[in-house]
């Protein structure tokens, strides 16, 4: 009985994983530029689709596609800040939101156009079932490898921050982006390429969604939600309290769909709701939204 | 308003403008030209231009948040999916007569958006309107969970609720288009009053400068909130009228983010974000777009998506912002204005 409580806080917190990759590119973008991307989840259901069509064409693995898959949303998302979310920034929060909102829905029915409303599933062969057996436990090789990868890319995503010049960059234009201007920074570009390494993330977070459950064109505004969440929960600009926060979603969402199946995604979002209510800056705030 | 006329005065100040007379002028004439029309449109055109009046009261009531109060919401089917099955349940369950229960939809809206707003205030800008999302969210998959009211499925008004309204077909035809209308008027109305009331000057001020507002001593959370809780109010009852029309609901038409904010964000938007007129100039436009593009199905929303970022590009305040910046007009009077005296009426 105690068992079947912790192997759901067991695989809550690996489920964790994968909205900590949902919400890391979210909170860099925010980081960098302060703008929220409403598009966010359309654009990781755009990756999952993305690693469909190149695992179908090519007939490699789709851990293997990832090697497209990457570069390609990275570029997309690189002409994307420079063609139209540069011309949205400055004191206005309306152009963002709405621009990103239009965005949204036209990701959302230009997926459908191309790849109807049926609902899709990458597959990845033995990946997808195979387990190891951890102190009772029986552990899924996807989600653990899901976690894994969460921490490799936030722990990554902190050393390009803090270690590289390009962080530099971010952290300057995040600072002031017109005293970054005028140090010689073009924050145009460095916009696009914070862009082009959040939506990088997000193809990574795609292709893990789309070989672990099936998706359709319908869901981005989910996912978004559930990035959106561990944000807050962690606390604006802290990375590692993103990851901190999906598992706190993840977990309560295990436990929700523990108790009545029809409570998991109702769980996460009254977790969610609690904790706004009690720690509204969230549980390991690094700046002020 | 009128100030004592003084010979030495050369100029007044004043509301209204000519443009504005003749526009309430053609107001009035259209609005009983619409009253009129179940004695001269169809029954596909009266349902059409209910449908339309509905959409204005949403996309007049969520400029009233986001144009003046400065709260992006991307969560108020929340409220139009709540107003609805709040028709449903106080109908089937309470007895109410469907109009009753439409009025108590309102005020049970309003109960609601209190605490909400409590939570979601926390959330600043963009944040806030994630947020929004999420109590749309959660007021979806509650009423899934309530089986009494079909669930996941949903349920269909019953034929004596239904008939309650009025015995003839063409009789309840009739009502709910009036009640749709009413509803866009009493939008319309209010939006326009509030903004003229000393409540108005001061969310104009917030939405010009929040940060002035503050200091010339604006209780800035005060008004927003206030502004919340009524567009709450007003937006679960035109939930319940939209639902009234349909006779049936479900948790993911009563909460589509697609149906009831994504086209009103486009109406808002196309039309001028910020001001009364927009609305109502994006509403004709978004129809006229629908009932000429809707056969194109999901390259319609395309459209309408690229049309909406192109417009707030490089048209930021919308077709309206186009018209007003070229003739100067302003058809719902809000500001003072100061006007030189003519020569000859000095005395």
């Amino acid at each position: 009985m105690t068992m079947e409580w912790v192997n759901a806080i067991v695989q809550g917190t690996l489920l964790g994983g994968l909205y900590a990759l949902f919400a890391a590119g979210l909170s860099l973008i925010f980081g960098v530029m302060r703008l929220v991307n409403i598009a966010h989840g359309d654009l990781i259901v755009m990756a999952a689709y993305l690693g469909l069509t190149v695992v179908s064409v090519l007939g490699i693995h789709p851990l293997l596609a990832l090697v497209l898959v990457v570069p390609l949303m990275a570029g997309f998302g690189y002409v994307l800040q420079r063609a139209v979310l540069n011309r949205t920034l400055g004191d206005d929060l309306l152009p963002p939101l709405l621009v990103t909102f239009g965005l949204s829905v036209i990701l959302q029915n230009g997926l459908l156009e191309v790849y109807s409303a049926d609902p899709q599933k990458i597959n990845a062969g033995v990946l997808e079932t195979a387990s190891v057996s951890v102190a009772g436990l029986s552990l899924g090789v996807l989600p653990l490898l899901t976690f894994a990868v969460a921490l490799a890319v936030i722990w990554g995503l902190q050393w390009v921050f803090y270690h590289t010049a390009l962080g530099r960059a971010f952290r300057a234009v995040s600072d002031n982006q017109d005293i970054a201007q005028l140090m010689g920074l073009n924050r145009r570009h460095i916009f696009g390429l914070a862009m082009a390494l959040a939506l990088g993330v997000t193809a990574i977070a795609g292709i893990l969604l789309g070989i672990r459950t099936s998706f359709d064109p319908s869901i981005g505004g989910g996912r978004l939600i559930f990035g959106f969440e561990a944000v807050i929960i962690g606390g604006l600009g802290n990375l590692w309290g993103t990851l901190a926060g999906g598992v706190i979603l993840g977990v309560a969402q295990t436990i929700g769909a523990k108790i009545d199946p029809g409570w998991q995604l109702l769980a996460g979002h009254i977790a969610f709701l609690v904790i706004l209510a009690i720690r509204p800056n969230g549980l390991f705030p690094r700046i002020s939204a | 308003m009128s100030a004592p006329v003084n010979k030495n005065r050369t100029h007044h100040v004043t509301r209204s403008s000519a443009a504005a007379q003749i526009a309430g002028a053609f107001g009035a004439i259209a609005l009983i030209i619409l009253i009129a029309a179940p004695w001269w449109a169809g029954s596909a055109n009266l349902r059409l231009m209910g449908e339309v009046c509905l959409y204005l009261a949403l996309a007049s009531l969520w400029n009233f948040m986001a144009g003046y109060a400065g709260l992006v919401s991307v969560g108020q089917q929340a409220y139009v999916g709540f107003g609805g099955y709040l028709l449903f349940a106080l109908t089937i369950f309470g007895g109410l007569p469907p109009l009753a229960a439409i009025a108590a939809a309102g005020a049970l809206g309003a109960l609601i958006a209190i605490p909400t707003a409590l939570l979601i205030f926390r959330l600043r800008g963009a944040y806030f309107a994630i947020g929004t999302w999420v109590i749309a969210e959660v007021f979806r998959l509650s009423f899934a969970q309530m089986s009494s009211l079909g669930g996941g499925s949903g349920s269909s008004l019953p034929v004596n609720v239904v008939r309650s309204l009025a015995a003839s077909k063409d009789g309840r035809e009739f009502l709910s288009y009036w009640l749709a209308l009413g509803a866009a008027v009493l939008v319309i109305a209010a939006v326009y009053f509030y903004l003229r009331s000393r409540n108005g000057l001061a969310l104009t001020a917030i939405r010009d400068n929040e940060l002035a507002a503050g200091s010339l001593g604006i209780d800035i959370w005060r008004m927003k909130f206030a502004v919340y809780v009524v567009t709450a109010a007003l937006t679960s009852a035109v939930g319940a009228l939209i639902f009234l029309q349909k006779l049936r609901i479900s948790p993911d038409a009563a909460f589509s983010v697609n149906d009831w904010t994504a086209f009103v964000i486009f109406i808002v938007v196309i039309g001028g974000i910020g001001t009364i007129e927009g609305p109502i100039i994006g509403t004709l436009v978004f129809f006229l777009l629908r009932e000429t593009l809707a056969d194109l199905g999901t390259a319609y929303l395309i459209i309408l998506g690229v049309v909406a970022i192109v417009v707030m590009l490089k048209a930021p305040k919308g077709l309206w912002g186009l018209i007003r910046a070229r003739f100067s007009l302003n058809l719902f009077p809000l500001g003072y204005r100061v006007l030189r005296r003519p020569e000859k009426k000095g005395a």
